[in-house]
């Protein structure tokens, strides 16, 4: 059972109470830019082994969005954070970072 | 005026807890900046109370606040005074950006009374129930079976939940059944 804790509420919600979003920190692209930027933005997704950051709303509770970060492999929580950043804060990175030596860290892969 | 109805109207259901659906009763979303100072006064001026904190139900005098979310407010007020309440709240946070609308005909109240109903809503809910981690006063917004419910404990052995009108039957039947007799767990 996967639990997760919910920012906003400060409760460890469970799967059933939470809806996942997807890949976190995609960013879109102004009118200006081209169709690729547009294509990886809808389509392309980094899909990793290990380290992931996602995003999950409270759905059967607060109703917000969050950002969680977890192992794709181990399934490990390693902590979530406030939906309002476009990246994950410098205090997980380096929580994860002491868990994951080998991890190339956030961005490394893109 | 046509005659307002309840979604169930007052049936209940004694089992080792007694299940009853409360009838009308006046409820209000107010959404907002819940630490600005317009807000803490207009909920002050609507039901006597202050803003409660994160996840706690704040009643006095058959009027109450409970804590939704970081933006969210269910203001109760008996179901006569719902009307004027709202127009209260437009009057004194008219500079402020808010939203308060009556969602009284859109809910459905129960309340469970008896020694086992922590246990009944532990049966359907996903929240730790157990004494230490939930309280009088203690409030969660979460699910009950299929459908989203929010409740608190408004006293001993007694548990206030509100959900949607549309599924008040289903939450009726999935509370008598989690209260009939001889499913109690005793573990609660």
């Amino acid at each position: 059972m996967l639990t997760l804790d919910c920012p906003y509420c400060g409760v460890a919600a469970e799967e059933t109470e939470l809806h996942g979003g997807g890949e976190a920190h995609l960013k879109r692209f102004g009118p200006a830019s081209s169709d690729e930027d547009f294509e990886g933005y809808l389509f392309m997704r980094e899909n990793p082994k290990g380290v992931n950051f996602e995003r999950w709303r409270h759905v059967n509770g607060c109703g917000k969005w969050f950002h969680a970060a977890r192992c794709t492999m181990t399934l490990e929580v390693f902590g979530t954070y406030s939906a309002q950043t476009t990246e994950p804060p410098k205090a997980l990175l380096a929580k994860i970072k002491k868990k994951r030596p080998q991890w190339p860290g956030y961005g490394a892969e893109k | 005026m046509s005659e307002a109805v309840s979604a169930l109207n007052n049936a209940s259901y004694a089992g080792f807890v007694e299940v009853t659906e409360m009838g009308l009763q006046g409820m209000i979303t107010l959404r907002g900046d819940l630490s600005s100072a317009a807000i803490k006064k207009a909920v002050k001026t609507a039901v006597g109370v202050g803003v409660p904190e994160q996840r706690k139900m704040a009643m006095a005098d058959g009027k109450g606040a409970g804590w939704m979310s970081p933006d969210e407010l269910l203001l109760l007020v008996p179901y006569a005074q719902v009307e004027k309440t709202v127009t209260g709240l437009q009057k004194t946070l008219a500079k402020a950006h808010f939203m308060a609308v009556n969602v009284s005909d859109a809910r459905v109240m129960f309340r469970l009374k008896g020694a086992g109903a922590r246990e009944v809503l532990a049966k359907v809910a996903p929240v730790d129930l157990s004494s230490d981690a939930f309280g009088e006063g203690d409030l969660r917004r979460s699910r009950i079976a299929q459908v989203a419910a929010a409740f608190w404990m408004s006293g001993e052995d007694e548990f206030t939940l509100v959900a949607f009108r549309s599924v008040a039957d289903y939450v009726f039947g999935v509370l008598k059944i989690g209260a009939q007799p001889g499913s109690e767990v005793g573990y609660l």
